[in-house]
């Protein structure tokens, strides 16, 4: 038999490893915390490196009941989607993600344009309603995100939370918060290699710790452009594998709100009868997408529907049967 | 194929730099050979045996085969890269979905149909399940016959003829070798008599082994045999071992260039998964276990693989991820450059502006149809820049969005002068109102907001419109 050559690729650095989450030793409250990143090789890649932390997943609320998730998101939260406290309770005993994100929809000035004060209230009754490490996700609109973010980081200071997004335009008010009251941050861009690194860039350059970012290079839906996100966090990734210490960042995707923005998952049965029951259609799609996205490198995916949670999880674990897991 | 760097060639030539090629060195022309400008022939002093190894490296790394016959034929192998940005991925793996000839006939028959229904419309193209994988089962030989004969009969798929048993397998392959199937497997029990069937009717083989060194040993071995078309299946024992052994298998063929292992490979998805998990899973269960390994076989190098289950919603998602995966990415991610119509739009419908990046056009065309509100979309040809990207590149500029806008009369299919921009442009809007007399509006920063600023927007100009009517 002849002898086959070897194939293990020898690479430069590792992906940082990123805390979320501070339990009463660390002086927070969480229960447990949940760390991503750490990986020394392409996912699950597990003969040439290590993935010491599987890949995590959260789950979403949002702080004002939410207008336009379909029935199939509502159906299983709809008697706690306007408690953001019940809501979280219910996610974390009833669905059990690794991590629990709230998004301050509330807060944009486009919608019901609610005030820091109440956003930072909304926090802190989630916080002490659950255990679970918190991700806050802003609304978006740059200049709201930047004056509900100084009452949410204070409020939940010490807790280590992985707060989102900063961009290009509005980097100094969210790591200066990250730094003051000991959070992570999310760093955003536009399916753009370049621009990922120059936000990032911007921040460690702004005096935010390199180990406390967290790449978002923006996600599209399955069938709506994933392959172009793919091929960025492909690219992030074995970038950052090489020695690029400007993109060796773990990578979070935000699927849910992607997932469950097109018709594959939103049709009904009879918009679409040739799709399979609605039922298990709509999280299927949201757990492929959100598989299709671990592959390329996501290390942390946010999710919508409970099946959808509970699907990612079992995948992942049987991707990381044989692999050298220090979790 | 796979590119010879300059650094190979050279060292396989005599480095005396004599200068008989016409290049001062014989480093210049191995410069010249890795970029395809001059052939190896240029150097009068090249020995035979750099001849065959420079040589060898042109091969192609992976053998490209085809299956199936008439319109229906799938092409698969011939891939070049670990990875898609590198170049492109060639040829889409061939999802075949498996049929049991142990079945009684009425399910026989309905789940023929159902696999036979498993097929998609989307972006103008049908996608699907391409080949249906007829499980031997133990049936006797005049059964299995039987039914691949009438599975044959009744669909243009390609068949893959999952058999190990020669005996059997011979007369369904004679009754069906103009179809050009698959068959499936040869192992180190019975490859001889399997290579004999397919070398006799020139057929494409999958050979089965424990590991990767054994599947490389008895590739080899086929291969003396005469089989032409292989596909390996190194059985790996679960789904993370699978994918372990199919980037390593693929490592191998195109880095390493072990031309045993330079075939298309084999995943048996419906089997990795019952290995993989406990029996007593329910039926959505396991169909959601199939659909997510799969998923990790369109992303991580199948050349064929085998599902079990016919839920639509679990197949939906592989054949959406396999058709957007293998795109080619050196193609600008454009989409035509003109005024699209969501829904029915009417006289009052909005007008958007947006760029032909794919992605951008893709995202806000769904989020308007998700809208409801029917709308009309002027796509500006950004040379499929982003928004902000191709603002920032002067591709899009007030000039610009006005005279394209003008180009496609989308002013003049509506009742109104409103034109919607993207938020992340909210500066052009004055610029535009100037040049153009209409009135603008800001949309969202991002698409997500479409729908919920459509129905504000509507509302708003209904009230008023109404308001007009009353006085
Ligand atoms: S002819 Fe051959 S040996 Fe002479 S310089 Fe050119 S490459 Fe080198």
């Amino acid at each position: 038999m002849t002898l086959l050559p070897q194939v293990r690729r020898n690479w430069a650095r590792t992906i940082h490893a990123v805390t979320i989450g501070a339990t009463p030793e660390d002086g927070g409250t969480r229960s447990c915390t949940v760390t991503i990143g750490g990986t020394s090789a392409m996912p699950f890649h597990h003969f040439e490196g290590t993935m010491p932390h599987r890949p995590a997943v959260a789950m979403e609320i949002t702080d004002i009941p939410p207008t336009d998730w379909p029935e199939a998101l509502r159906a299983p939260i709809a008697d706690v989607m306007s408690d953001p406290a019940a809501w979280a309770a219910r996610v974390e005993n009833d669905f059990q993600p690794d991590l629990l994100c709230v998004r301050l929809a509330g807060c944009d000035p486009n919608g019901a344009n609610r005030t820091p004060e109440e956003a930072a209230a909304v926090a802190v009754a989630v916080r002490d309603a659950v255990g679970l490490p918190l991700v806050i996700w802003g609304c978006g609109d740059l200049d709201k995100d930047a004056e509900v973010f100084p009452a949410v980081a204070e409020a939940l200071a010490g807790e280590r939370c992985l707060l989102g997004t900063i961009s290009e335009k509005n980097y100094r008010t969210l790591t200066a918060l990250g730094t003051a009251y000991g959070h992570r941050v999310i760093a955003e861009s536009p399916v753009d290699i370049n621009m990922a690194k120059q936000v990032n860039i911007l921040a460690i350059d702004a005096g935010f710790p390199e180990d406390r970012l967290v790449i978002y290079p923006t996600t599209g839906a399955l069938g709506y452009g994933i392959e172009y996100v793919v091929s960025i966090m492909e690219r992030l990734r074995i970038g950052g594998l090489k020695g690029d210490r400007l993109v060796s960042m773990p990578i979070v995707g935000d699927i849910g709100r992607e997932a469950w923005g097109v018709k594959e998952a939103r049709a009904t049965l009879e918009e679409a009868p040739g799709w399979g029951d609605p039922a298990m259609r709509g999280p299927a799609w949201e757990a492929a997408t959100a598989l299709i996205y671990i592959h390329a490198g996501a290390d942390l995916v946010i999710l919508r529907h409970p099946d959808a949670v509970c699907d990612a999880k079992a995948a992942i674990n049987q991707l990381m049967a044989g692999a050298t897991d220090g979790s | 194929m796979a590119k010879l760097s300059g650094i190979e060639v050279y060292k396989n030539l005599p480095r005396t730099n004599c200068g008989d090629c016409g290049l001062p060195t014989c480093m210049a022309f191995a410069m010249q050979v890795a970029s395809k400008k001059r052939a190896l022939d240029g150097c009068p002093h090249v020995s035979d045996e750099a001849r065959a190894a420079l040589g060898d490296a042109q091969v192609p790394p992976m053998a490209t085969l085809s299956l199936g016959s008439g319109d229906r034929v799938l092409t698969i192998g011939g891939e070049t890269v670990m990875h898609r940005h590198e170049e492109r991925f060639q040829h889409p793996p061939i999802l075949a979905v498996g049929l049991s000839a142990a079945l009684g006939d009425a399910e026989f028959a309905e789940r023929l149909d159902a696999i036979e229904a498993l097929t998609f419309e989307r972006v103008g193209r049908t996608i699907g399940v391409d080949a249906i994988a007829i499980r031997h089962d133990g049936v006797d030989v005049d059964r299995y016959g039987a039914v691949v004969t009438r599975i044959a009969a009744a669909t243009d798929r390609v068949l893959l003829l999952l058999c190990d048993d020669p005996h059997v397998l011979a007369p369904a392959v004679a009754a069906v070798a103009d179809r050009k199937p698959l068959l499936v497997a040869a192992t180190e029990a019975n490859a001889d008599a399997m290579a004999s069937v397919a070398c006799q009717y020139g057929l494409p083989l999958v050979l089965k082994a424990s590991g990767i060194d054994r599947t490389a040993a008895l590739s080899e071995r086929i291969a003396a045999a005469g089989v032409r078309g292989l596909l390996l299946d190194p059985s790996p024992s679960h789904v993370a071992d699978a994918v372990g052994v199919m980037i390593q298998l693929r490592r191998l063929a195109l880095e390493q260039r072990v031309r045993s292992l330079g075939f298309p490979t084999y995943v048996d998805v419906g089997g990795l998964v019952d290995a993989t998990l406990d029996l007593d899973l329910d039926a959505d269960a396991r169909a959601t276990a199939e659909m997510m390994a799969g998923l990790s076989f369109v992303m991580r190098y199948a050349g064929v693989m085998v599902l079990d289950t016919i839920e639509p919603w679990a197949v939906h998602p592989i054949v959406t991820a396999r058709q957007d995966v293998y795109t080619d990415p050196q193609v600008p991610n454009e989409v035509e450059a003109k005024l699209y119509e969501i829904g029915h739009p009417g006289p009052e419908a909005p007008v958007l502006v947006t760029t032909n990046f794919a992605l951008t056009y893709f995202t806000v065309a769904g989020e308007v149809a998700n809208s409801k509100v029917p709308c009309f979309i002027c796509v500006v040809d950004t040379e499929g820049m982003g928004v902000l990207n191709a603002y920032a590149d002067d591709r899009l500029t007030v000039d610009r969005v006005v005279a394209v806008v003008r180009e496609q009369g989308a002013m003049d299919r509506v009742n109104h002068s409103r034109l919607i921009i993207p938020g992340l442009v909210a500066r052009m809007r004055m610029g535009i109102e100037e040049v153009s007399g209409w009135q603008v509006i800001v949309g969202p920063d991002s698409a997500a907001g479409i729908p919920h600023f459509l129905h504000t927007v509507q509302s708003q100009y209904q009230a008023e419109a109404d308001t007009e009517a009353a006085g």
